[in-house]
C-alpha cells in the first residue's frame, strides 16, 4: 500500500465537494462564498424534495425491506459517477455546476442517515436479517453503481474524444 | 406544510455539509475523506435520537420532517461517500477505500444505535 495516495491524483479532486489542496478549488468560493452556498441550498432543496416525493409515492411498510431508499441511494451514486467524470475529464464547467449538482442536488437526494437508521430500526424491530441484507446490498449496489457509471462514461466520452 | 418543513430543513442541511466538509479538510491534510465521515456519522446520531424520541412519543411528526427528512437527509450523503471511495480505490489506495466503506457503515450504524439509546434513556 502506498504511504501517500495523493500523487496519482495529480490535481484531480478526491472529494467532489471541494478539495482545498487544489488552488482552483480554493478559488471556488472567491470572491464571496454566498453564490456557492446559495446554489448548494437550492440544489439541496431539489434533491431532498425528490427524495421525500419518492418516499410518498413508494412508501415502505414497517419491517419491510426499504427498497425506495435503496433505489434513491443507488441512482444518486450512479449519477455522481457520470457527473464527476464529465466535469473533471470531459468539460470545464462553470464554477457553480459542481456545488449545485454534486453537493446540492445529489447530496440532498441521497441520504446516509436514513439508511443507517433503517438498518437500526429493522434490527431493533425484530427483523435483523432484513436489516443486515439491506445494509450490505445498499453498500455493494452503491459502490458498483458509481464504479460502473464512471467507467462507462469514461469509455463513451473520454476515450471517444481522445480517439478523434 | 409537510413539504415546507422538508424544504426548510434541506436549505440549512446541504450548505452545512459543505461548510463542515471544508472546515475538516482545511485542518487535515490527508486523502482520507474525514469530512464526509464526520457529517454522515453525526447525521446518523441526530436521526437516531429523533427516531428514539418519536418512538417514545416525545416529539411531533413535524419536527421529524424538519430535522430528520429535511436537515439530516440533506446533511448526510451517500453519493459523495461512494464517489470518494471510488477515487481512493482508483488512486491505488485500495485498503483506505475498503476501510472507508466498512468504517463509515459501522460507525454510522453505531451512531444511530447510540442516538436512539440516548433518546430512550431520556424519555423512559
Amino acid at each position: 500500500m502506498p504511504s501517500d495516495p495523493r500523487p496519482p491524483l495529480a490535481g484531480e479532486p478526491v472529494d467532489p465537494d471541494v478539495d482545498l489542496r487544489v488552488p482552483e478549488q480554493r478559488a471556488e468560493t472567491s470572491p464571496s462564498p454566498a453564490p456557492v452556498l446559495a446554489v448548494i441550498a437550492v440544489g439541496g432543496v431539489i434533491g431532498s424534495c425528490a427524495r421525500y416525493g419518492a418516499g410518498l409515492l413508494w412508501p415502505t411498510a414497517a419491517g419491510a425491506f426499504p427498497w425506495t431508499t435503496l433505489g434513491i441511494n443507488v441512482v444518486g451514486c450512479s449519477v455522481i459517477g457520470v457527473l464527476m467524470v464529465v466535469i473533471t475529464e470531459v468539460v470545464t464547467p462553470h464554477r457553480l455546476v459542481r456545488p449545485f449538482f454534486g453537493t446540492g442536488v445529489l447530496g440532498g437526494f441521497t441520504t446516509f442517515s436514513t439508511y443507517a437508521n433503517d438498518v437500526r430500526g429493522l434490527i431493533d424491530g425484530g427483523n435483523p436479517r432484513t436489516g443486515l441484507a439491506y445494509m450490505a446490498l445498499t453498500l455493494l449496489a452503491a459502490l458498483a453503481g458509481v464504479w460502473l457509471a464512471a467507467t462507462a462514461t469514461r469509455r463513451l466520452l473520454v476515450h471517444h474524444r481522445e480517439a478523434r | 406544510m409537510n413539504w415546507l418543513l422538508v424544504i426548510a430543513g434541506a436549505v440549512v442541511g446541504a450548505p452545512l455539509r459543505y461548510l463542515t466538509d471544508r472546515a475538516v479538510q482545511s485542518r487535515h491534510d490527508t486523502a482520507f475523506p474525514w469530512g464526509t465521515f464526520l457529517v454522515n456519522v453525526s447525521g446518523c446520531t441526530l436521526l437516531g435520537f429523533l427516531s428514539g424520541a418519536t418512538t417514545a412519543g416525545a416529539i411531533s411528526s413535524h419536527l421529524v420532517l424538519l430535522l430528520g427528512t429535511g436537515l439530516c437527509g440533506a446533511f448526510t450523503t451517500y453519493s459523495t461517500f461512494s464517489y470518494e471511495t471510488l477515487r481512493l480505490a482508483e488512486s491505488g489506495a485500495r485498503l483506505q477505500a475498503a476501510v472507508n466503506a466498512v468504517g463509515i457503515v459501522a460507525a454510522g450504524l453505531g451512531a444511530a444505535f447510540t442516538g436512539a439509546a440516548v433518546a430512550q434513556a431520556l424519555w423512559q
